[in-house]
């Protein structure tokens, strides 16, 4: 028994190893056609980044907030929702955090209010489409997205004509030095949001697996019709499951604005916060949307996206090369049974 | 209102209702057969980049429709093949579709045209119009209205909707059900394909990174509104199209614009489908295996 379990585990993992190594070959072949040259690509995304100190700093920084808005989309799965809606859920936080940029405070007020009210206003957009969905009946997916839209131009709005930042018209105003989370090494941009984040996911962790809340979400994703029979009231659970995502995403955004030098504002079309919630689904997936799962994801993905900058400098391929080979990984994680179709074949041919 | 100001409004909300109008009708084949893609938005943006590079290599629209239309198809048959054949996970693949298209068509606006995230062609380069119409936009129309007829008129419509709304009965009576759910998909794929070299080659007579700009996810909802008939859809797609006609129209009214900041406007469309999906879903049923993988007792 132990042993078969032991057999599933290594074959998931192995799923997911052979899966980011398609990604990495195709996403190589798509870089050849660019004209770029993908081995010195790979080796400007990676080499640098695991191999200095500087690197592994950034990684843990931009691991942060998509181990955020993996698990909005995680706590969605375990109770049978399909909330792609973090990325919105992000910019209102990011957007709750950055308001106080704009007003007068003792300066102890401001870090605690901006979370109040980031985390305030994700919830508020994942509880948009939770209550379409439990009282409507309104498809998470189709909602979600248009909720991302709405949040976007709703954020833009604010930042071009209620919060512009009088001496850059590109972003808004920053948070005061007060209002900032302490950067953790001086120079880089790792600051204490990867503790918020890391201690949130335990949080998470254990509001999924060691509290009735959590056991009633798990059982709605896992069996809606029994857990109905078994007197749990599947719409309260799924408002809960946006909730839970609302919060993590809402804390998401406000780390990256009051944690991430040297702006700590929000800038143009969003630009420093767009594609942190899209990011978040490919880790939770690749994490097999469990928390310990995305603690790895999330670096995994965080080598990358550090990685990134330094490939477009030396290697000059546009960064957003990082996203298609996430696209990838995920496009060969849906095939179900990919290693034991391998492993099959490969017997055959013995 | 003056005949030629109705006219405008006629072609804007024809305009903005096509793209969504082929992905849906698109869509409906697809989960009519069982197989549910909300990668349309993925598919629509990615064949958006094919037809404009097509077109902007051999200096041919009509080359480049049938870039945008070869890319949905591959793309279709890809999701199908992974849906129906190897039982995958159908919202998992329309998800890394969707992420793929991000930062594939990102990163080749950059590659290929050598300009950061927005590129034009020159109008002699679009499709060109019939009576001041795009022929794209036009034929959305006739093939929501043969939809109608193959779907429910023909022996393959039968089987089509056999698979969705009962497999293991189609199978029964000799419907390759895996062939036809897989089929269903890459037309689903080749009409999205269709809507996006409409988007960057006909309408919009360029291309940014965000050109579809969540049109594949109102398609979704179009489908849900139609519930799975396409003459529906074209009602549907009208609405919804007009509301994206409707936002732009009052950022060019001077009043308004004094007291609303024009950015706000463009929530307007998404806002909009969201009260009309909350408003009419209940009433619609989607094919009872819609998004299940058939799998042989």
């Amino acid at each position: 028994m132990a042993d078969s379990m032991l057999e599933e585990y290594a074959l998931s993992f192995l799923e997911v190893v052979v899966a980011i190594l398609v990604g990495i070959l195709v996403g190589a072949l798509v870089m050849a056609l660019g004209g770029y040259d993908p081995w010195n690509a790979y080796y400007q995304l990676f080499v640098p980044t695991l191999t200095t100190t500087y690197g592994l700093e950034m990684t843990l920084s931009f691991a942060a907030p998509i181990m955020l808005t993996a698990l909005t989309f995680a706590v969605g799965v375990r109770a049978g929702l399909f909330n792609i809606g973090a990325e919105g859920q992000m910019y209102m936080g990011a957007l709750g955090a950055v308001l106080f940029g704009a007003v007068a405070l003792p300066s102890f007020l401001y870090l605690p209010l901006e979370f109040a009210l980031g985390t305030a206003l994700g919830v508020l957009w994942g509880l948009i489409a939770g209550v379409l969905k439990a009282y409507r009946g309104v498809n998470e997916v189709v909602s979600t997205i248009m909720l991302n839209w709405i949040a976007y131009w709703l954020v833009e709005t604010m930042r071009i004509y209620v919060i512009p930042n009088p001496l850059d018209a590109s972003k808004t105003v920053s948070v005061p030095p007060a209002g900032r989370l302490p950067l953790l090494v001086s120079g880089t941009e790792l600051s204490a949001s990867i503790i918020v984040s890391v201690v949130v996911l335990l949080i998470t962790y254990l509001l999924l697996w060691r509290t009735a809340v959590g056991y009633e979400i798990r059982a709605v994703g896992y069996n809606p019709v029994a857990s109905r029979y078994g007197g749990i009231n599947v719409s309260r659970v799924s408002l809960y499951s946006f909730i839970i995502g609302g919060m993590t995403a809402g804390v998401a955004g406000v780390c990256e604005v009051s944690g991430r030098p040297p702006s700590y504002a929000i800038t143009t079309g969003l630009s420093n916060l767009m594609g942190l919630g899209f990011d978040g689904l490919a880790v939770s997936l690749i994490g097999n949307n469990h928390p310990l799962g995305i603690l790895f994801a999330s670096l995994f993905i965080g080598v990358m996206k550090a990685g990134s900058r330094n490939m477009q400098i030396w290697a000059h391929v546009p960064l957003e090369m990082v996203q298609t080979v996430q696209g990838l990984i995920i496009i060969t994680l849906s095939i179900p049974g990919l290693v034991r179709l391998i492993l099959r074949k490969a017997r055959g041919w013995k | 209102m003056e005949w030629s100001m109705l006219w405008q409004l006629f072609v804007q909300t024809l305009n903005a209702s096509t793209p969504l109008l082929l992905a849906a009708t698109g869509e409906i084949i697809g989960e009519r057969a069982g197989v549910a893609n909300i990668g349309l938005e993925g598919i629509m943006l990615i064949s958006a980049f094919t037809s404009i590079y097509v077109d902007s290599l051999f200096a041919n629209p009509w080359l480049g429709v049938l870039a945008g239309v070869a890319t949905g198809l591959l793309l279709g048959l890809v999701h199908g093949f992974i849906s129906a054949y190897l039982k995958g996970n159908q919202i998992v693949t329309g998800t890394g579709v969707n992420l793929f298209a991000v930062g594939f068509v990102a990163y080749s606006i950059i590659a290929f045209f050598h300009v950061a995230g927005y590129y034009t062609i020159d109008i002699s380069l679009t499709v060109p119009k019939v009576f001041g119409l795009s022929p794209i936009a036009l034929s959305s129309v006739v093939i929501a209205v043969l939809s109608y007829y193959f779907l429910f008129r023909t022996q393959a419509g039968l089987a089509i909707r056999a698979c969705g709304e009962n497999p293991e009965a189609a199978d029964s009576v000799g419907v390759r059900v895996e062939l036809v759910q897989t089929a269903a998909s890459a037309i689903a794929g080749v009409l999205t394909g269709l809507a996006g070299a409409f988007l960057s080659i006909d309408w919009n007579a360029g291309i940014t990174k965000q050109i579809s700009a969540g049109r594949g996810f109102i398609a979704l909802a179009t489908v849900n509104f139609a519930n799975w008939n396409p003459i529906l859809g074209i009602a549907g797609s009208f609405l919804f199209g007009f509301f994206w006609v409707l936002g732009e129209w009052m950022k060019n009214i001077g009043w308004l614009k004094e007291i609303i900041p024009v950015d706000l406007f463009n929530t307007i469309p998404y806002v909009a489908t969201l009260a009309v999906v909350a408003g009419v879903i209940g009433k619609s049923r989607p094919p009872k295996y819609v998004g299940v993988p058939y799998k042989r007792e």
